[in-house]
């Protein structure tokens, strides 16, 4: 029997074990839309601007743990999704975003809303299809969902003319997916497992630099194995955030631009630089050659061309983080007793407990004047650390990476790569779809929560109790941190002279609004948020010119940090 | 330094332009460009030129590694191999120079393959600097437009 290409589609989805969809209409979609209003298989959630469509898509991914999926007409629809997907690029989150496009007699015609979609995100997706033939509709559907899953996972876009969507076929039987020029590498190489373990076991002065690959392989409990096992410190980038539990003592927090200072010291004094599932930013090594300069480097990583990219690799290892993690564990305790060997760290442990004593993570209290610091330690302490954290992109998020002390693999979505103001909100209604029954609050800015703001719909339609902490310094922080430091305080276009007034403007999307104008007013306000049942805005009028530190100049080694 | 990399990769549409945009967003140079059909006609071999330093030559062959649609990727500077590249080069050939033009080619086993009063086209093939020795003695009696093929490069069999 045959069916039409929007059947086959939500068919599809249902193979993939999908039941939860981002999108907006439009003509090139709307006989998808006709059927997806037939079946209830497949719940749609309707945002308000396909950018959001596709940030949700990232947020409900990571918490999932499955891939996420976005549906937007051609167009104008399309090209709102880039940010979104070149968001998830970079950040190698799996979602598969479709987008309608023209009939395909007209496609090359410069016809109404026709774009070339594929061409346009060719640089910022893992892969992308235009679907040109009705039967090549499910085979391609199949391929992009196992392209976005596996190996280094990433955004795929499928472009839908509508005509392939309009005509019958046949649905052909679920195969495995077989490509003959992608096979990524999951095992790591023996040899290459002794050499790093050999390395390891013999360094004095070791230290674990974790990325994202940890939380997205699910390897934090081989992390964690292995850092105890042996006692090596642990310091993790933005993305790595929640990969190795923050409140354990081994933990030196985040590395890099406004990484900890001892963190930033001990890489920079190590003699062996365990990388895992990181990439060697320039926002993670300062000034390249003055990053862990003593080093021998091991770098696990699944994509082969994040090694030795930046910084040169001594003991490469392609492989899936966790299955590479899992074979050192054995390699080890086949080898040696941890009970013999875990002391052998001791004295450099005691050396990055002076690091930390000297500069520990602080900022200076005010009076009753609210530091945006301490907004974050509270929601730490009254959610227990166990809130879902999404953030915006600013000083708002380097707070909340560096107060929020995340214990969780999947419980801080963050823009680590591109750095998307407005990622947040969207990503926080993402990660309520794929976890009702968790708190997830969005620390936001003043000026990032407006770029998604019309959200606030999608968050009522659906019942999404989120809960967006604004801390509002009527500035564009950052960047005015920046004029401060290095432009002789010429605030230029930062001052956020007017803004809404954000409990009015909660209010007026049927929220609820909240303010806290000192010190002791947030307690009470975080209490309030999280017993209700609504998405909330809480408006923390935090000091204007607060700064975040420490802080490594772009371009400076990370030893020259400016501190508080 | 300069090496030739060849790429194996599915013969469809799009594909090429997944390889030079690489090329162009990442910053890395090409020096020449040809693409065909192999013996399977679903897969084509694009050769390529390229300079850099063997990090960066490392990311190229990685990153093109990654994509979806490359099956594989030799630098060829790493085997044995075969090397041409073809170029028809129109020279000046007036009644002083026309039998040195043709003497020169004719050591350099080239066709002339076009002729009018005042100039030949020659076609000459070979690797690299064959050609840029056609050229350099060809210069001084005048080049008036030159057309080239960009490398294409085939590994050597083992012998044994
Ligand atoms: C879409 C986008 N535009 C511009 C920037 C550059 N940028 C980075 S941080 C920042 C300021 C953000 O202001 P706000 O949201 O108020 O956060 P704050 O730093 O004040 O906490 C800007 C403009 C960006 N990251 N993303
Ligand atoms: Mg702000």
């Amino acid at each position: 029997m045959k069916i039409s290409g929007a059947q086959a589609f939500i068919k599809c989805l249902q193979e993939q074990g999908v039941d939860t969809i981002f999108g907006f209409p439009g003509g090139a979609v709307i006989e998808i839309y006709d059927e997806l209003n037939k079946t209830d298989v497949i719940k749609h959630v309707l945002v308000r601007h396909e950018q959001a469509a596709v940030h949700a898509a990232d947020g409900y991914a990571r918490v999932k743990g499955e891939v996420g999926v976005a549906l937007v007409t051609s167009g104008p629809g399309a090209t709102n999704t880039v940010t979104g997907i070149a968001s998830a690029y970079c950040d190698s989150i799996p979602i598969v975003v479709f987008t309608g496009q023209v009939p395909t007699q007209l496609i090359g015609n410069d016809a109404f809303q026709e774009v070339d979609i594929v061409g346009i995100t060719r640089p910022c997706t893992k892969h992308n299809y235009l679907v040109k033939k009705p039967e090549d509709l499910v085979p391609t559907i199949r391929e992009a969902f196992h392209i976005a899953r596996t190996g280094r996972p990433g955004p795929v876009l499928i472009d839908l003319p509508k005509d392939v969507v309009g005509a019958m076929i046949n649905f052909p039987e679920m195969k495995q997916v077989k490509m003959r020029t992608y096979r990524p590498t999951y095992e790591p190489h023996p040899g290459q497992v002794e050499k790093a373990c050999k390395a390891i076991l013999k360094a004095k002065r070791p230290v674990i630099y974790a990325g994202g690959g940890v939380v997205l392989s699910d390897a934090n409990e081989e992390l964690t194995a292995l850092a105890r096992k042996l006692n090596i410190p642990v310091t993790m980038t933005l993305m790595g955030l929640g990969g190795f539990p923050g409140t354990d003592s081994l933990s030196m927090g985040m590395l890099g631009m406004h990484g900890t200072y001892y963190a930033n010291m001990a890489v920079a004094k190590s003699d062996l630089l365990i990388s895992v599932g990181a990439r060697f930013d320039d926002r993670v090594t300062g000034r390249i050659d003055a990053f862990a300069p003593d080093a021998k480097i091991i770098h696990i990583d699944i994509d082969p061309s994040s090694i030795s990219k930046n910084v040169k690799v001594d003991i490469p290892i392609v492989a899936d983080c966790r299955h590479a993690l899992a074979a050192m564990n054995t390699w080890i305790d086949r080898k040696i007793d941890p009970a013999d060997h875990g002391g052998k760290t001791a004295a450099w442990l005691e050396k990055i407990a002076a690091w930390r004593n000297k500069h520990p993570l602080a900022y200076k209290e005010d009076g009753d004047v609210i530091k945006p610091q301490f907004v974050v330690e509270k929601l730490h302490e009254l959610t227990g650390g166990e809130a879902i954290i999404s953030t915006e992109v600013g000083q708002n998020q380097m707070w909340a990476a560096q107060f929020y002390h995340f214990n969780h693999p999947g419980s801080f979505l963050t823009s680590g790569g591109l750095g998307v103001m407005g990622y947040g909100f969207p990503a926080a209604i993402g990660a309520q779809m794929a976890a009702p029954d968790r708190t997830v609050i969005d620390v936001a800015g003043d000026g990032s929560i407006q770029m998604n703001i019309q959200e606030l719909a999608t968050a009522r339609q659906y019942g999404c109790p989120v809960k967006i902490a604004i801390l509002n310094n009527g500035y564009l922080g950052m960047v005015r941190q920046w004029q401060e430091l290095f432009f002789d305080k010429n605030y230029s276009a930062t001052p956020l002279d007017v803004s809404p007034d954000f409990v009015a403007l909660a209010q007026a999307y049927g929220g609820v609004g909240l303010r806290a104008k000192t010190k002791s007013e947030v307690e009470p306000v975080i209490r309030e948020a999280l017993k209700t049942d609504n998405v909330v805005i809480m408006d923390f009028v935090v000091s204007r010119e607060e700064g975040v530190y420490p802080m490594v100049p772009a371009g400076k080694a990370t030893t020259e940090m400016l501190l508080v | 330094m300069r090496h030739v990399i060849s790429v194996l990769l599915q013969n469809k549409p799009g594909v090429l332009s997944r390889v030079t945009g690489l090329f162009s967003g990442r910053g890395f140079n090409i020096e020449s460009l040809s693409v065909a059909q192999t013996i399977d006609p679903e897969v084509s071999c694009l050769t390529l030129t390229t300079k850099g330093d063997d990090m960066i030559v490392e990311q190229i062959t990685k990153q093109l590694h990654k994509l979806i649609d490359v099956i594989k990727v030799t630098d060829m500077n790493e085997t044995e191999s075969v090397e041409r590249e073809m170029a028809i080069i129109r020279v000046k050939a007036e009644a002083g120079t026309r039998a040195e033009v043709l003497r020169i080619i004719d050591i350099f086993r080239g066709k002339v393959v076009d002729v009018s009063p005042k100039s030949y086209a020659v076609e000459v093939t070979g690797p690299a600097s064959k050609l840029k020795a056609v050229i350099d003695i060809l210069r001084p009696i005048g080049i008036q437009e030159i057309v080239r093929t960009g490398v294409i490069s085939m590994s050597r069999a083992k012998k044994s």
